[in-house]
């Protein structure tokens, strides 16, 4: 051993790699079974939910896309997954901008989670995104209309030739393979970041402050 | 949630209690689905069916007509649009010299005359000689002539009148225009059109742009939306078809097409997306600007989050 690294595996890039993760997240991190004692607030429970409804939008998509786009319109079953996939993407959207307010006003990004936050501003980009494009591949009059309104402004950036709303099989594969992809990774990113850091302190808060060390029982 | 515990064990400077955060995520998993499962049984999800061409030539065939007309003639919204469809100025935004429309140049190629009228017709003349000689004609006039037979016909439509789904005109000089629009009507009636717009060189079809584009120059599918509280001074964007709610979360995007100086100049697309690319970038971006991020501190709305957190904090310093 040296510097409590074994010899052999000095050099190695797995083993680098491992160590660090264990340095930085480990298992008592990754699933704690203690928090400090102020996160005690509803405000909590918000990112949580949305972590919830995007599982279950996810589990309704999977459904969905099984079948095919056409399958809701035609079958009683599958207009039931497209409602449950619809409301899980309001439940969702409802609860990340109140968990977004949330952690604004918590000034969540202090003490280095700057990039917690971020990646969260990311998400929610994404996210819209993604429910824009579900939003063109629904196949009934909503998407027609909402491409005909959308190609302007897409248009007028300059990246309409590229991504082109009007085009129903790139909305729907953007929709159903590449946009949840990115919005699962990045959470998964945003939440290794919470738990690497740890749930933000309340404003004002001193570890080591007479206050603190009093509450120390 | 949290279960706290009076007389917990200290870890990193602060007094903690206990937490099961798979039990919370459990939790909240079964609520959500709950409140889920609820809204989809009692309200479903909206499904307003699709227009069709179709749909569109037997409820207003009037509305079909002009339009093919202008299509025809290089007159259409389309036609005039510019990129990435052709090399129109119409629609072609920019600010200053800043045009990225423009840049991104033409992809995909829409030409409406042949796209959508010349190229499905030639299909229907295949066994139809006067079909055919009209067409020709029309291929064959001056840019001048076809001018004053679309003028003329697109005057006279204004009064047609329709008789068992057929569109007719007053007697004028129209040149091919009433034969050529007939059967172009017709096709679209029996949803013919609707398959000739989509087909290209290939078997299997996903791009919709060309239908949708001539769908989009009518009369009859913004009227369609405007029904359904759709359009764009309607906050469109973040409706949905009946009085189900759409994509809310587009509110501030939706809000500067309804306000000045968005909704008074000719690249309002342009501005408004560039208003919230700096938003977004903004919102990145809080954790580093002055006065953003300082807001929390200023305002008490933390102290009623960790109100418990304060009250036996400041208890505990008197």
């Amino acid at each position: 051993m040296k510097g409590g690294v074994n010899d052999e595996t000095t050099g190695s890039w797995t083993a680098a790699t491992r160590r660090q993760l264990e340095r930085r997240l480990p298992w008592e991190n990754l699933l704690p079974d203690r928090q400090p004692f102020y996160v005690g607030s509803w405000v909590y429970v918000f990112g949580v939910v949305t972590i919830a409804a995007l599982a279950w939008v996810v589990l309704s998509g999977i459904v969905l896309a099984a079948f095919g786009p056409q399958w809701w319109h035609l079958s009683g079953t599958g207009r039931f997954f497209n409602s449950l996939h619809f409301w899980s993407v309001q439940v969702f959207f409802v609860f990340m901008v109140l968990h977004l307010w949330g952690q604004y006003f918590m000034a969540s990004w202090r003490e280095g989670r700057a990039p917690t936050w971020m990646i969260g501003v990311v998400t929610f980009a994404i996210s819209i995104v993604a429910a824009f494009t579900g939003y063109l591949a629904q196949q009934n009059f909503a998407a027609q209309w909402i491409a005909m309104n959308a190609k302007d402004a897409i248009n007028g950036t300059g990246v309409g030739g590229f991504f082109n709303v009007l085009n129903f099989g790139q909305m729907y594969g953007l929709h159903v393979m590449l946009l949840p992809i990115a919005i699962i990774a990045l959470v998964f990113l945003h939440i290794v970041q919470v738990r690497m850091k740890g749930v933000v302190p309340p404003i004002g808060h001193a570890p080591e402050s007479p206050v603190m060390l009093n509450l120390r029982k | 949630m949290i279960s706290q515990r009076a007389g917990q064990t200290a870890e990193q400077g602060v007094r903690t209690v206990r937490y099961d955060l798979l039990k919370e995520l459990a939790i909240a998993m079964i609520v959500s689905l709950i409140l889920i499962l609820g809204l989809s049984v009692l309200l479903s999800s909206p499904d307003v069916p699709s227009v069709t061409i179709q749909s569109w030539a037997q409820a207003d065939p009037v509305d079909l007509v002009t339009t093919a007309n202008d299509e025809l003639a290089g007159q259409s919204a389309t036609a005039l649009y510019g990129p990435p469809y052709n090399h129109g100025t119409d629609a072609v935004q920019s600010i200053g010299p800043i045009s990225p429309q423009t840049w991104g140049g033409v992809h995909g190629r829409v030409d409406p005359p042949n796209d959508f009228v010349i190229n499905p017709l030639k299909q229907a003349a295949s066994n139809d000689a006067q079909l055919s000689a009209d067409i020709s004609a029309w291929q064959a006039a001056s840019a001048d002539q076809q001018s004053k037979w679309h003028d003329a016909y697109a005057t006279a439509l204004k009064d047609a009148k329709v008789t068992d789904g057929k569109v007719t005109v007053a007697d004028g000089d129209y040149g091919p225009m009433p034969n050529m629009m007939g059967h172009l009507l017709s096709l679209a009636q029996t949803g013919a059109l609707d398959g000739l717009l989509l087909s290209s060189d290939h078997f299997y079809q996903t791009d919709y742009s060309k239908p949708l584009l001539f769908m989009n120059d009518g009369g009859y599918v913004p009227a369609l939306a405007d029904g359904q509280h759709l359009t764009g001074d309607q906050w469109g964007m973040m409706n949905e078809t009946g009085l189900y709610p759409g994509q809310t979360w587009l509110w501030l995007y939706t809000l500067w097409y309804q306000i000045p100086p968005f909704n008074q100049v000719s690249y309002t697309d342009l501005l408004v997306v560039l208003m919230m690319v700096l938003l977004t970038t903004l919102l990145l971006l809080v954790p580093f600007i002055p006065g953003l991020r300082d807001i929390p501190r200023l305002v008490p709305i933390y102290r009623l989050i960790w109100r418990g957190y304060y009250t036996e904090t400041e208890a505990s310093a008197r």
